[in-house]
């Protein structure tokens, strides 16, 4: 066997937590990602598919659902699926499994970083580096939109929890830019 | 400029990258006895009104579907938005 050593998006051996403020930046990287996209004349059983993989209805456009397993809209007919990497690391090929043909199954899990903030103020701070209208942001929001020049995923668990899934190979650049708006806000 | 989007509603046109006519939609039959004029056309000629214009729009930094926008070019009024795999399917493409 290789001896390998697993780093973090940021290069580290453990995730890094950022406080200032207000608000905690945490670096993510207990999730697995897989995107499901439907085929074409599949529509209804790739949405299906997602709706009996996360327990709830597929949601809609720009929003996400589910608990464990959830998901969010990435475009029409086309769904991101995230759990914990700990039960779920294998989960494009559970998801593959299932769907029989009926949708495009693509582990996503290192094309992506995540950063998670919590506490106030949140959207003081993304409204320094998004077109986003993340203040009308109430919960179960999932929009994808440019954040400092790199396309990123905004999920809204809450007014006062909102994660960034940005793209993994400029994970330093997106914590550079989002400590900076959180300085700047607060 | 705002272009409202038929799912995700108004966004700024800088989320947007411009992709050219919405007649690209209508790609020639390559095996249509005069498809050389007719790729020739499709490949180089565009009308240029004054006026509705129908265009392809990408949600680049977005949902990344292909929108099919009248605008106006004399006023950049946008005076109807769509999913261009709408528009291809309603037209017979895409199948």
């Amino acid at each position: 066997m290789h001896d390998l050593i697993a780093i973090s998006p940021l290069g580290a051996t453990r995730p890094r937590i950022d406080s200032h403020g207000p608000v905690t930046l945490t670096e993510v990287t207990d999730r697995a990602l897989a995107s499901v996209a439907a085929r074409l004349g599949h529509e209804a059983q790739a949405n299906a598919l997602v709706a009996s993989l996360i327990g709830a209805q597929a949601p809609g456009p720009a929003r996400m659902g589910g608990e464990t397993l959830m998901a969010f809209w990435m475009g029409p007919d086309q769904w991101m699926l995230d759990a914990p990497i700990d039960s779920h690391e294998d989960l494009a090929e559970r998801i593959k499994a299932e769907a029989k043909g009926s949708a495009s199954v693509t582990d996503q899990t290192g094309a992506w970083c995540r950063f998670d903030l919590s506490g106030d103020g949140l959207a003081d701070v993304f409204e320094r580096l998004t077109n986003a209208n993340t203040r009308a942001f109430t919960g179960g929001e999932a929009q994808r939109a440019a954040v400092e020049h790199m396309g990123c995923f905004l999920l809204c668990h809450s007014p006062r929890h909102i994660s960034v899934i940005g793209p993994r190979s400029s994970a330093g650049s997106l914590h550079h830019a989002l400590l900076t708006a959180i300085r700047s806000a607060h | 400029m705002l272009i409202n989007h038929p799912l995700l509603g108004p966004r700024d046109a800088s989320e947007f990258v411009y992709k050219g006519d919405a007649a690209l939609i209508n790609r020639p039959d390559p095996d249509a006895p005069d498809a050389l004029e007719q790729f020739i056309d499709y490949g180089y000629l565009r009308d240029n009104p004054a006026g509705a214009h129908r265009e392809l729009w990408f949600h680049e930094q977005g949902d990344r579907s292909w929108l099919v926008v009248t605008r106006n070019t004399l006023t950049h009024e946008i005076t109807s938005v769509e999913l261009a795999r709408d528009v291809a399917r309603r037209e017979g493409r895409s199948k």
